[in-house]
């Protein structure tokens, strides 16, 4: 990441926690870059996490104050955060499993009452921090740890869910995907309501090493090849797109 | 001759994942051939003359370790790689 952004990092933390090739440590780039371009004042936000690799983005990374608090929490927290102090600008990043299995009831409910967070969903589709066990977002056929034979569950749409909730402006990007994903970010900042970005961030340890993906440039093809973009979802016929990665923004159905 | 882009590795945080081996469209950088006592073929900078200033490896470099400082010269927009 470029020199001039170190000045948003605790640089004596580094190196991150995450494995070699991990997706969320791109996206913490690009929120950092999203921050930047919007020239927030960064005293004035306050981010919140969960538990899981996921929640480390911000914490303890980020030189501002950070909440790293119970697993499936940080909503909850967060709404706190932001009741009592409605002046900060209220950030929540973590993980799938803890956003939106454990943590899944909190998510709604603030998409529903319309809390004035931005939730983003470092989205692996997996448990990676206790060893790669299915979660709510795993895609249909691949194994994870606990679905040796392939899962086969179709994966939770978590923008579908929020925008069904109410949520004012929904969207998915990959972390390759790193202009379209500053735009969001910067778009999600500066909503005035529920904000929420799924963002697919590539496991290669635990998703990619059981999938024949170990690298995150197999990760990189692998994902490339499954994108479809939220425009073109009338081209597609409701049995092929559960394997699919829909990006893109998720506008109200007319 | 177009000039040369700076290329900054920040080695203490790379952990060898290669994704920029693996992304530059130009072939910038290599990995060594041996393992090094961090565990990982370290990345080597091999024809930094060649970088357009496309600036992929910047934005994802996981462990946020590459830092590109642009030339002054204007960069030609069609040799880009635009899939992303
Ligand atoms: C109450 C509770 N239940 C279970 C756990 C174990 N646990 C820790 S992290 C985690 C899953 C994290 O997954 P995710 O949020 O997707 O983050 P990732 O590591 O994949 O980024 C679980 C189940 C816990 N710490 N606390
Ligand atoms: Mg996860």
């Amino acid at each position: 990441m470029s020199e001039h952004l170190y000045k948003y990092l605790r640089t004596e933390t580094f190196p991150t926690p995450f494995c070699a090739g991990c997706g969320h440590g791109i996206l913490m780039g690009v929120i950092l870059r999203a921050i930047d371009e919007l020239k927030l004042d960064f005293k004035k936000m306050v981010f919140v996490s969960g538990i899981g690799c996921g929640a480390w983005i911000p914490s303890p990374h980020f030189k501002t104050d950070t909440l790293h608090t119970l697993h499936g929490r940080p909503v909850a927290y967060a709404t706190g955060v932001k009741k009592a102090n409605p002046e900060l600008k209220v950030v929540v990043i973590s993980g799938d499993g803890d956003l939106a299995a454990i943590g899944g009831n909190h998510l709604i409910h603030a998409a529903r009452r319309n809390v004035g967070l931005t939730v983003i969903c470092a989205n692996n589709s997996i448990y990676g921090m206790t060893g790669g066990q299915l979660s709510p977002t795993t895609p249909k056929n691949t194994k994870t740890m606990t679905t040796v034979m392939g899962n086969p569950e179709e994966a939770f749409d978590l923008c579908k869910l929020v925008k069904a909730c109410g949520a004012k402006y929904v969207a998915r990007y990959t972390v390759f995907h790193t202009k379209p994903l500053i735009k969001a970010i910067k778009t999600a900042l500066n909503t005035d309501g529920f904000s929420f970005i799924d963002v697919v961030s590539p496991c290669p340890t635990q998703y990619g090493r059981r999938n024949q993906l170990p690298t995150l440039y197999d990760m990189y093809a692998f994902i490339k090849n499954r994108l479809v973009h939220f425009d073109a979802l009338k081209k597609y016929k409701k049995e092929e797109l559960a394997e699919k990665i829909i990006i893109g923004e998720y506008r109200d159905e007319d | 001759m177009i000039g040369m882009a700076e290329i900054r590795l920040n080695r203490k945080w790379c952990k060898g994942c290669g994704f920029c081996v693996e992304i530059c469209p130009k072939d910038v950088y290599t990995r060594d051939t041996k393992v090094s006592p961090r565990g990982f073929q370290e990345i080597i900078i091999k024809n930094p003359e060649r970088c357009i200033e496309c600036f992929l490896c910047e934005y994802l470099c996981p462990d946020l370790a590459i830092t590109i400082i642009r030339t002054q010269h204007p960069i030609n927009k069609e040799t880009l790689p635009n899939d992303l």
